[in-house]
């Protein structure tokens, strides 16, 4: 089945997901039986503890934020043809890059110049990295999924060493706060946000999802990009380099995951934490199949990782909040799984209709 | 003494990786992609200390641990093969299942969430004091069905791949499955047998980290599979290059640790050689690793 036919059916675009999150539902049902509680009561404190109040409102925000950005990150990949499994390594990187920035300035630059130069270094910092397998997979056509996954080891080691050598502060494993470039929170205009970390990058993650639509669909180059990603062969004769559309695709993928960083670093503690991605590079490739790797369905489903990732903390007094890891893969597993079945069913379908 | 217990310990250190990147050899030979050795061994290692835990033997850990491990491989045969799904997607995904349902159940079971109980394992020669370093406490640490099992393990791959139909077979769709196919060679049944062996075989490896340490630790394997991985991928999916990786690997993490005081290299750095390696054989600089034509692709 032809990417083109996955993604032009309504079909499978709304059936799959639906499929895979009703999986999801009956294999924590049977997770929260045997701890022996309520599945209806855990997941009324479920979306109590995320959409019921401002507070939790705001966490779903701020982790949607950084979903957003690494869900665009695979996305991007997706749509020339490559698996980024390296969102992990470019959202550290671009989050270190960031508050390198910060630091870089000095005090009382005002935001509307540091801010920027924090996100460009953002970009810059993860796109370095997206650069590497892009440009390996286009000069000897290395796999890049192996190579993001080792350069994620890489880079997060290398960032650990940075700090642990150089950088951190005391016994923490951060860096010290940032002179300028600090995004106001969402409290500061909507009080009842109080507490939460969601901010200013949220505008950001919002229009740079539009810009990436924008891209795609309206440009030149990402009509190149979705060519190479469609039939590769056919591109190339149709007079695009595709080595160079792998490479440009890998190094704005890796671009938009460093740009996550500003979410975390500008935006909620000021400083570049060892550690601070957290899974969120990882969970991009799942915001990315459930989105349907569109720029519009990518801040939906980061808006859901976000509600699962925030909901277990939500529920954590009655079930482990390791429940919700359980079930986020889970759905990933059943996106994988229904997307070619529900085809498959469908076009077994038509047959029988037409015949 | 000093180049007996590096020698011991790098073999230790290898074990796991050995293991795993048996089952990696195995199952990416067939065309199935080996990103989930890590989860694999995760679930094999929590089900080991189980066993071993609730039936005092580490016979019945191990039995548990293969069971479990297995039955992730199977999850993954069911998805990739009679699915069709991608299998990098489900691959990534396994390996986030199997941290969550292990923390989950680490939960339910011992009510933590960092670690089990100590729990049996295989050591049959306990020593105290001075004793306990001397060398043949080191010696006596390798007599350890999972250490052998470890030095077997590689080679055993290489014999069957090369001399046994299934092996033959096992190459055949991880080339060509059209041609396999065409002589009558269901691809997909091949590709089952072959990952539900590379489960076991990867299994191993998990409990072997739980039964050495006496314990299971949340995500204890800490990304040892896919040095594991990286040990198939440098090795040219040869098993016997695949071996002398994963040595190699071994071998720089022990040297790491033993000189450890002198601060000659940072820790993180050797921890980048087995992943800077892997990318720059991918690269080709020094011997192109060129993987098996069919790798990833479902049978059609």
């Amino acid at each position: 089945m032809s990417a083109r036919a996955a993604e032009g059916s309504l079909a499978t675009t709304w059936l799959a997901p639906l499929v895979a999150l009703l999986i999801a539902a009956i294999v924590g049902d049977i997770l929260i039986l045997s701890f022996g509680q309520a599945p209806g009561e855990v997941y009324r404190l479920l979306i109590e503890g995320t959409w019921g109040n401002a507070y939790g409102l705001g966490q779903v925000l701020y982790k949607a934020t950084t979903l957003t950005f690494t869900g665009l990150a695979v996305a991007l990949g997706l749509r020339a043809g490559l698996f980024n499994i390296g969102a992990e390594g470019q959202l550290a990187a671009g989050g270190f890059a960031a508050a390198m920035a910060g630091l870089l300035l000095p005090a009382g630059v005002p935001a509307i110049l540091a801010v920027p130069f924090c996100m460009v270094a953002a970009a810059a910092g993860g796109g370095v990295v997206g650069a590497v397998p892009g440009a390996l997979k286009a000069r000897f056509g290395a796999s890049e999924v192996i190579v993001t996954i080792m350069l994620n080891f890489v880079v997060l080691a290398l960032l650990n060493w940075i700090v642990a050598a150089n950088l951190h502060v005391g016994e923490s494993l951060h860096t010290p706060t940032i002179n300028a470039g600090a995004l106001p929170r969402l409290s500061e205009v909507a009080p009842g946000f109080h507490g939460s970390a969601a901010n200013a990058t949220i505008i950001l993650a919002i229009a740079t999802a539009a810009a990436v639509g924008w891209f795609l669909f309206r440009t030149r180059a990402g009509y190149d990009l979705r060519a190479t990603g469609l039939q590769p062969d056919a591109a190339e004769y149709g007079g695009i380099n595709v080595g160079r559309e792998h490479f440009r695709a890998m190094t704005m993928a890796g671009a938009l995951a460093g740009l996550g960083g500003v979410n975390f670093v500008l935006g909620y503690k000021q400083y570049y934490e060892e550690g601070f991605a957290a899974g969120a590079g990882f969970l991009g490739i799942a915001v990315a199949l459930v989105g349907r790797n569109h720029p519009a369905g990518v801040p939906l489903a980061a808006l859901l990782f976000a509600t699962i990732s925030q909901g277990g903390l939500a529920v954590n007094a009655i079930v482990p909040k390791q429940m919700v890891e359980v079930l986020t893969a889970v759905v990933i597993i059943a996106v994988a799984v229904t997307v070619p079945e529900v085809q498959r069913l469908l076009a077994s379908t038509a047959r029988r209709v037409t015949s | 003494m000093i180049i007996l217990a590096f020698l011991v310990q790098t073999l230790r250190i290898a074990t796991p990786y050995l293991l795993a990147a048996s089952g990696g050899v195995l199952s990416e030979r067939a065309g199935i992609i080996a990103l989930t050795l890590e989860g694999w061994m995760l679930t094999s290692a929590f089900c080991a200390a189980v066993g071993s835990f609730y039936a005092q033997s580490p016979w019945v850990g191990l039995l548990c641990g293969v069971a479990g491990g297995t039955a992730a491989a199977a999850l993954h045969a069911l998805a990739s093969i009679r699915y069709r799904a991608n299998q990098v997607v489900v691959g990534i995904a396994i390996n986030l299942l199997a941290i969550g349902v292990t923390r989950f159940f680490l939960r339910l079971a011992f009510d933590s969430s960092s670690n089990s109980p100590r729990v049996p394992g295989f050591d049959w020669y306990v020593a105290s004091g001075d004793a306990a370093s001397g060398p043949v406490a080191l010696l006596a640490s390798l007599v350890n069905p999972l250490v052998i099992a470890g030095i077997v393990a590689l080679p055993a791959v290489a014999w069957v791949l090369a001399n046994l139909r299934f092996g033959l077979r096992v190459r055949a769709v991880g080339e060509k499955p059209e041609a396999a196919e065409s002589l009558g060679v269901s691809p997909a049944r091949v590709r089952w047998a072959a990952v539900l062996a590379a489960g076991a075989l990867t299994s191993l490896g998990g409990v072997y980290l739980a039964l050495d340490q006496h314990q299971f630790t949340d995500n204890m394997t800490a990304g040892r599979g896919f040095i594991a991985l990286a040990a198939a991928i440098f090795g040219n999916w040869r098993p016997t290059r695949v071996a002398v990786a994963c040595v190699l690997f071994a071998a720089a993490e022990t040297f790491q640790i033993q000189l450890q005081g002198l601060q000659l290299i940072p820790s993180q750095f050797v921890e980048m050689i087995p992943y800077v390696l892997t990318i720059v054989a991918l690269a080709g600089v020094v011997g192109r690793a060129v993987p098996p034509a069919a790798l990833g692709k479902p049978i059609g």
